[in-house]
């Protein structure tokens, strides 16, 4: 092992890693909130819906849950514009973390709403509440509570995968670094910082979803 | 202009399967050697060893494959002064990535047996080695089935990210098949199909699997 490690190239380069860990987390969080809001829609319609939407929502699942996540980023951003559906890198990011994160969360929510007693929806509905109010009101908020750790984990998950959409260009942490050690030559100096920068980043994520839980679940009157 | 995506492309992807296999079975194997190692060192009574262990997974857990291959990639160059092949430096990163996941899974395993079947080997002056040969890893094995099986369906997905330092294998075919002829809507639809194959009946067994257990330890579900 002659090697000789030269990490200030990456301290003089760390504000552009710091700007692609920024544009990491930025697109993560996004991915995160519209993922969710996929998922529980599709809870609900595979808990709720009529027959075919409870079909519909199972093949979506089975499909993105066993098939890799880099080849949906490919459909999304290679084969799209086949059918004139032109979406930029970090569109094309986006939409695919949302769609995969929608298919594992909505088997966590599902979870979490099969698991509110019965008693408690019977007892909505005697009191005359229509099944969207007895979602909104009763099922929702305590599902969510209970499958909470589940989700928190899948997020952390989403946000590690993501940098895998360095490959279709869209600008993130791993696309930043790409290009730095590729002009530098200091390939395993940048990856290595990177990937500190990844672990420091799915603690912070970690740390921040118990304070939203805390926030939410505990002191705020959700459940 | 261009190859037509006939049927020699098309022998060209299902050629590359035996690579995604061969690579997420080796990777298996090896990560069963290591999860084993670190679920024993995890449930193990010295404090320092469970650190080691929790830091081991935490520090693979915590960041994303990509960034790990990246990181034995070009760490085997500098520990052995020349550029590698690609296939030992996926081989190893796939190997400790696995080794991380299976050992948390069994860790779980491994203490869902009851304390007192310790304490029953203990009793029979069993050495702490032979008690969990004899007595504890026999049963956990049993829990730990389906969940292995779901990991393994994570880990066929992920080594399509290998793609991305050019070991070619499935993912990595659809790429030199699209370069190749121009069709994307097709080949790479086509590759989503052939992970599905391979993925959904594995997953339909984990959760077969997981039904069957339930049934035998009693544990009731609310779905």
């Amino acid at each position: 092992m002659n090697y000789v490690f030269q990490f200030n190239v990456v301290w003089e380069h760390f504000p552009e890693l710091l700007t692609g860990a920024l544009l990491t987390i930025q697109l993560s969080a996004t991915a995160m909130v519209l993922g969710l809001c996929v998922a529980v829609l599709c809870a609900y319609g595979k808990t709720a819906g009529p027959r075919p939407v409870r079909w519909l929502v199972t093949s979506y699942v089975e499909l993105i849950r066993n098939t890799p996540f880099l080849v949906q980023i490919f459909i999304f951003y290679f084969s799209l514009p086949v059918i004139d559906i032109r979406l930029t890198a970090n569109n094309a990011a986006l939409v695919a973390m949302t769609i995969n994160l929608g298919a594992y969360a909505s088997e966590i929510v599902r979870a979490g709403i099969e698991a509110i007693p019965v008693g408690q929806i019977e007892a909505a509905r005697a009191l005359g509440l229509k099944r969207l109010h007895i979602f909104r009101l009763i099922v929702i908020f305590p599902a969510l509570k209970t499958v909470y750790p589940a989700l928190a984990s899948q997020f952390i998950l989403l946000m590690l995968s993501s940098s895998v959409v360095s490959t279709i260009s869209a600008v993130e942490l791993t696309a930043i670094t790409n290009s730095l050690q590729s002009t530098t030559f200091r390939a395993f100096e940048f990856y290595f910082v990177a990937t500190g920068l990844y672990l420091a980043m799915a603690l912070g994520f970690r740390a921040s979803l118990s304070a939203i839980y805390w926030a939410v679940f505990v002191r705020g009157r959700g459940a | 202009m261009g190859r037509s995506f006939g049927l020699n492309e098309f022998l060209y992807l299902l050629k590359a399967i035996p690579w995604t296999l061969l690579l997420s079975l080796g990777a298996l194997i090896g990560g069963a050697i290591v999860g084993l190692f670190i679920a024993i060192l995890r449930t193990a009574p010295s404090r320092v060893l469970r650190g080691l262990a929790i830091g081991y997974i935490e520090l693979f857990q915590g960041t994303p494959v990509l960034m790990q291959l990246f990181v034995t990639y070009y760490g085997l160059a500098v520990i052995f002064d020349i550029q590698v092949d690609a296939w030992p430096a996926v081989l190893l990163a796939f190997t400790l990535y696995s080794g991380a996941f299976l050992g948390e899974i069994w860790r779980g395993s491994i203490q869902a047996i009851p304390r007192p079947q310790w304490e029953a080997a203990a009793c029979l002056s069993l050495s702490l080695p032979k008690q969990l040969w004899y007595v504890i890893l026999p049963q956990a094995a049993r829990i730990s089935i389906p969940p292995t099986v779901g990991f393994a369906v994570q880990l066929i997905k992920s080594t399509s990210i290998a793609a991305i330092i050019g070991f070619i294998e499935l993912t990595r075919a659809g790429q030199l098949m699209t370069n190749a002829t121009f069709k994307p809507m097709i080949v790479y639809p086509i590759v989503a199909v052939l992970y599905f194959i391979i993925c959904w009946p594995l997953s339909l067994l984990a959760q077969h699997l997981e039904r069957r257990i339930d049934a035998t330890l009693g544990v009731k579900r609310h779905f």
